[in-house]
């Protein structure tokens, strides 16, 4: 088991430089998930890791020892990938058993590895198939196993989910996480969903054109954005966000301009997540008041979401799920002041 | 709908399909017909053109066999055929394999190279061939005869295209499972490519085993001759015997025969894959 930590992280691809010199400390037996959309540098950062590619500048230390110069084999690490990388070649056992390539132990002592391995996944009866005959989850399956018999150091995940339907997915999701609990092995795992970063991580990293923007736990990254982008790219359904002037510590938005204790660029945009902005019945007040129409309601069982055109842009709401609004009809929303997540409108970094 | 249309079994478009691949399969097998027939024939019924012989007979079998040279031409055709073949399966796709999935300067050049030798036909590499193999005092030697054809521009370029299908990650994911480079070429990639290695493999035994003007001009020797060249040498010996050359050349095409019933499945994919006509 060893932590991870990256120095200054750089790296071009001719002259395009994709990562920007990133700096982060990854605990022992932490689970990290880097998290962004396509092109943002977090595979690429992953594969820098693993050893896959190139570090053109800054240091990777994996257990306290700069790996920069040492192939991935020897940094005791383990890679699962999206589209599983499991040979069709090779029954279930003989994939597993792969991991083990570069292993001292003699072949009872390997077979006995497999077996237990196969036994945590559920993938004992399964041994002598070929991958053709399994099913994407099972596939996935095999590939951890592989990642898991030689007990590396840190395993990496290269968005492994994103192939499998969102059943599976929620699933396998579940198997991850109670496999880290259970091994306590460092994880470092990318994805593009933030569900996924939300629901397995310690903590989040998010990362845009090679920068990493905030790193935090998921809880903190949902209510302390530091930046318009984390805002709207962590949490579901997208937190709203709405230009507005500042004048004389009051805030104006909405039908009656709102006092603010802090002091105010004069541009801000303002976030409210859709859970927190709330269809208001009949003479009911907040903090923060709207008026608009009604425009699609999207009934999802526990709750309904409205959206409402409102201030000039369309602003999605919460409404009680039995009464919902019709469409077309006047409604208000309201926030409480609590639910409001401030941004400078020029740096868009939050105040 | 009408009831009584025709079965698209005898739709006109197929019915005029089944008579040309007939007609072609006839034009094609005739001449296979006749040397069968041939070699069943004594010498004196040779142009009696009737397909099946008046007075069948194994003879010419056990001459041709019997003659210690056929024999021998057999097995310096088959070993310099299996050998070659060997080398272009391990070479070209070594090379090919290199080229798809490696990232180096002057990748596309060598690339270029390799394949603008597509273009020149064998009859004018033959000299250039015929010199070098004299100078490198190869003339006359089973080294002479195979040499040329150990790696092919066309084999490279096929392993190339496939290997280009094989996903990275296999890859990848064998060299974090600690492989060595050559041995992820030989475990990982290598097996995924089996489709095309087979009719690689294929295409090379039947055209090194069918080459004729190469193997003529390197050697002098009888006993180097390959199996085309010693028939050919009998055609010219002293008298042309018609009925022991169909017996040889029916001889010959056992073994391509027997290759193609066993690989049928193989070469008709293989055929489709490569694009190409066997």
């Amino acid at each position: 088991m060893a932590g991870i930590a990256i120095d200054k992280l750089v790296k071009r691809y001719g002259t395009t430089q994709v990562v920007h010199g990133i700096d982060l400390d990854i605990q022992d037996g932490e689970f990290i998930v880097f998290v962004g959309p396509s092109g943002c540098g977090k595979s690429t950062t992953l594969r820098m890791i693993a050893g896959l590619e190139e570090i053109n500048d800054g240091t990777i230390s994996i257990g306290g020892r700069v790996v920069n110069r040492l192939e991935p084999k020897e940094r005791n690490i383990a890679m699962v990938f999206q589209n599983y990388a499991i040979y069709p070649h090779m029954s279930v056992a003989e994939n597993i058993a792969f991991g083990l390539y570069t292993s001292q132990l003699d072949k009872t002592a390997k077979r006995k590895r497999v077996e237990e391995v196969a036994e945590v996944l559920g993938l004992t009866k399964l041994l002598e198939r070929r991958p053709s005959a399994l099913s994407g989850g099972q596939r996935q399956r095999v590939a951890i196993g592989r990642a898991m018999v030689r007990n590396p150091a840190v395993f990496l995940f290269d968005e492994p989910l994103s192939n499998l339907d969102a059943q599976l997915r929620a699933q396998m999701r579940l198997e991850i996480k109670r496999l880290h609990q259970r091994l306590g092995t460092t994880i470092v795992f990318v994805t593009h969903d933030q569900v996924e970063a939300m629901t397995l991580a310690d903590r989040i990293v998010v990362m845009r054109d090679g920068h990493i923007l905030q790193v935090g736990a998921p809880m903190e990254l949902y209510e302390k954005p530091a930046d318009v982008f984390t805002a709207r790219f962590i949490g579901s359904p997208t937190m709203n966000i709405m230009p507005a002037k500042a004048t004389d510590g009051t805030l104006q938005l909405g039908e009656t301009p709102m006092a603010w204790p802090a002091a105010l660029p004069a541009d801000v945009l303002v976030g409210v997540r859709p859970q927190e902005l709330r269809v208001l019945g009949e003479g009911e007040a907040a903090d923060l008041t709207l008026a608009g129409t009604v425009a699609v309601v999207e009934p999802l069982g526990p709750e309904t979401f409205v959206h409402v055109e409102a201030e000039g842009s369309l602003l999605l709401a919460s409404a009680p799920a039995k009464h919902p609004p019709a469409v077309g009809s006047a409604v208000r929303l309201g926030a409480s002041a609590a639910g409001l997540r401030l941004f400078d409108a020029k740096s868009e970094r939050a105040l | 709908m009408t009831g009584a249309a025709l079965s698209p079994r005898f739709a006109p478009g197929r019915v005029i399909a089944w008579l040309l691949l007939l007609a072609g399969g006839l034009l094609m097998l005739t001449p296979l017909l006749f040397m069968f027939s041939t070699s069943l024939k004594d010498s004196a019924d040779i142009y009696d053109l009737r397909l099946i012989p008046a007075a069948p007979t194994l003879d010419n079998y056990r001459t041709v066999l019997s003659d210690g040279r056929f024999l021998r031409w057999f097995w310096n055709s088959l070993a310099i055929a299996t050998i070659v073949t060997l080398s272009n399966v391990f070479f070209d796709s070594l090379v090919g394999y290199t080229l798809a999935k490696f990232q180096f300067r002057g990748r596309y050049l060598i690339f270029l190279a390799i394949l603008s030798t597509l273009m020149i036909p064998t009859e004018m590499l033959v000299i250039p061939w015929y010199v070098m193999a004299k100078n490198f005092g190869w003339l006359d030697s089973y080294w002479g005869i195979m040499f040329p054809g150990m790696m092919t521009a066309f084999g490279t370029f096929l392993m190339k295209q496939f290997f280009e299908t094989v996903p990275t990650d296999f890859l990848e994911a064998a060299r974090v499972d600690g492989l060595n480079e050559f041995t992820i070429f030989w475990r990982i990639a290598l097996p995924l490519v089996t489709p095309a290695l087979s009719a690689l493999a294929i295409f090379t035994f039947l055209s090194n085993w069918t080459a004729f003007i190469w193997p003529l001009i390197v050697t002098t020797s009888k006993e180097l001759y390959t199996l085309p060249v010693g028939l050919a040498s009998f055609a010219v010996e002293s008298q042309i015997q018609w009925e022991l050359i169909m017996t040889g050349a029916a001889l010959a095409t056992l073994p391509t025969l027997a290759i193609f019933l066993l690989l049928q499945r193989y070469i008709v994919r293989g055929v489709v894959l490569a694009g190409l006509k066997g």
